[in-house]
């Protein structure tokens, strides 16, 4: 078994392209291994201390967020909690301090978990992600990095480098709420993220709902437009989206929660979800994590 | 614990500011090497899962689950465990508040309890006691019902 430390990208490319597997944090790596889930690769280099996958760049025509931000940067940061509001949400509910601090933001979406707390905010905001590989670089759609609970499409040989995030609008409004039955160290029983823009009027202008912990990867729902857009949100409005994505969610039973409660309560969090998005865009602060400030999930 | 030769290499660790040489296996925990290589006790193994907070250091000023840390990941960092808190035999504030508001009965939480609420009044040095709460998250206590532990953190927040 190998373990090597880069410092530089070229170093941690070199090493992908010789077949290491990257390491960020190590909290899903490492717990996994010892779980016996998989065991560790036989060949890992550490990305964490490259320092241009810790930037966090805002300005221009887009947002870049490097790979090896860890949560607790992302809840904290002023261009995240500011413009990319979901984003914080996610970040501030995963784990507790230590994971917040261990964690990356690369980690969790590369990971796959269909339980990850950050990649609906990332499919609602629009997220491309930047794939670097000796080979060269191509961004996709992050809707697309994810084929099946626990796997991404990367090939292998290339590293995620960072989240691209376009720039932050006026009228804009974005949240993340999830269902958790433990304050700290839970994972999402479910999880949703709205983000909307509105007009000067406060009508809705663009809107859109991704859910978490309810079908194989991330999904968006569909035709959230068709039912909110053009007037300001309202009742019927809130009941047609929590409708949508209850109907649009295809859930599995576990030891956390049976698939029925999952599909009704992914509803209620996406109506939840919405209501906290479109507050934020009208110009209400609304603390990070919307969870802890609104009371939802555990007491 | 045995080593094997072929699989472990050199690493130095840097825990409370003395330089630890140690050959170290990569799939090693940070617990086992502060443990077993570095001989400092203090730090506890209570799930060893990354659920109880009992193996809690700091890697940089930042907590750390031990358990579940690539001990090789260290390399090169600063590591404080427990027994960095104190200046010889002078307590830290944080470890004679939690000693006189009897935040300790079994006392194998109190270690990690000690280095999380280091970790957040570092960052934080005067917490609400939801803040507090939310500090302390990832540390479970099966003794005290947590008042006192809480209780402890705001006193030293108060005698600083
Ligand atoms: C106690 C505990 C609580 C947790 N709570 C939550 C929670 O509430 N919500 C949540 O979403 N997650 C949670 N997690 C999961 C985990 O902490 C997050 O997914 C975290 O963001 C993973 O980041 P990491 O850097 O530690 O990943 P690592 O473990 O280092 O890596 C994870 C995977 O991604 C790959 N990888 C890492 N970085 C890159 C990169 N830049 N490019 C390509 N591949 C890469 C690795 O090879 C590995 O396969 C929890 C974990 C623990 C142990
Ligand atoms: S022993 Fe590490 S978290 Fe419990
Ligand atoms: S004092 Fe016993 S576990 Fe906390």
């Amino acid at each position: 078994m190998s373990f090597a430390i880069a410092t530089t990208l070229d170093q941690a490319l070199a090493a992908i392209a010789d077949g290491a597997r990257p390491i960020a944090g190590g909290s899903d790596l490492v717990v996994g291994a010892r779980h016996g889930k998989a065991p560790l690769p036989e060949s890992l280099v550490a990305i964490d201390r490259i320092a241009e996958l810790a930037e966090i760049k805002a300005g221009g025509d887009v947002t870049r967020i490097g790979a090896v931000v860890n949560h607790a940067r992302l809840m904290t940061d002023p261009t995240v909690v500011g413009n990319y509001t979901a984003l914080a949400d996610a970040a501030a509910l995963v784990g507790s301090p230590a994971t917040r601090n261990v964690g990356t933001l690369g980690g969790n979406i590369m990971n796959g978990s269909p339980a990850m707390d950050t990649g609906a905010p990332l499919v609602v905001m629009g997220a491309q992600v930047e794939l670097q590989s000796t080979g060269g670089t191509r961004t996709l759609s992050i809707a697309h990095l994810w084929d099946a609970p626990g796997s991404n499409t990367a090939a292998a040989g290339e590293l995620c480098t960072a989240v691209l995030l376009p720039p932050p609008g006026d009228r804009c409004g974005s949240a993340y709420v999830r269902l958790e039955y433990r304050r700290a160290m839970e994972i999402a029983v479910v999880g949703a993220a709205a983000a909307v823009v509105l007009d000067e009027a406060g009508a809705i202008v663009n809107a859109r709902v991704a859910l978490a912990a309810v079908a194989p990867t991330i999904i968006e729902v569909d035709g959230i437009e068709d039912l909110v857009a053009g007037r300001a949100l309202d009742d019927d409005g809130r009941a047609a989206v929590a409708d949508a994505a209850s109907s649009q969610a295809s859930p599995i039973s576990d030891m956390r929660a049976s698939d029925a409660y999952r599909r009704h309560t992914v509803g209620v969090m996406a109506r939840r979800a919405l209501d906290a998005a479109v507050r934020r865009a009208l110009g209400e602060e609304i603390a990070v994590p919307v969870n802890r400030a609104l009371g939802i999930g555990a007491a | 614990m045995t080593i094997d030769m072929n699989n472990a290499s050199a690493v130095t660790l840097r825990v409370n500011g003395t330089d630890y040489p140690m050959l170290l296996e990569t799939e090693r925990n940070l617990l086992g090497a502060i443990r077993d290589e570095v001989g400092l006790t203090g730090t506890k193994e209570g799930c060893d899962d990354c659920e109880c907070g009992a193996c809690m250091v700091l890697v940089d000023g930042q907590p750390v689950n031990s358990c579940s840390y690539l001990a090789v990941q260290a390399q090169g960092r600063e590591i404080t465990t427990i027994e960095g808190l104190a200046d010889g035999q002078q307590l830290s504030e944080l470890q004679a508040a939690i000693l006189e508001a009897g935040g300790v009965q079994c006392g194998f939480c109190t270690p990690g309890m000690l280095m999380s609420a280091t970790a957040l009044l570092d960052r934080n040095p005067s917490p609400t006691r939801e803040e507090i709460k939310v500090g302390l998250g990832g540390n479970l206590c099966r003794c005290t019902g947590y008042g006192r532990i809480l209780d402890a953190v705001e006193r030293a927040v108060t005698i600083r």
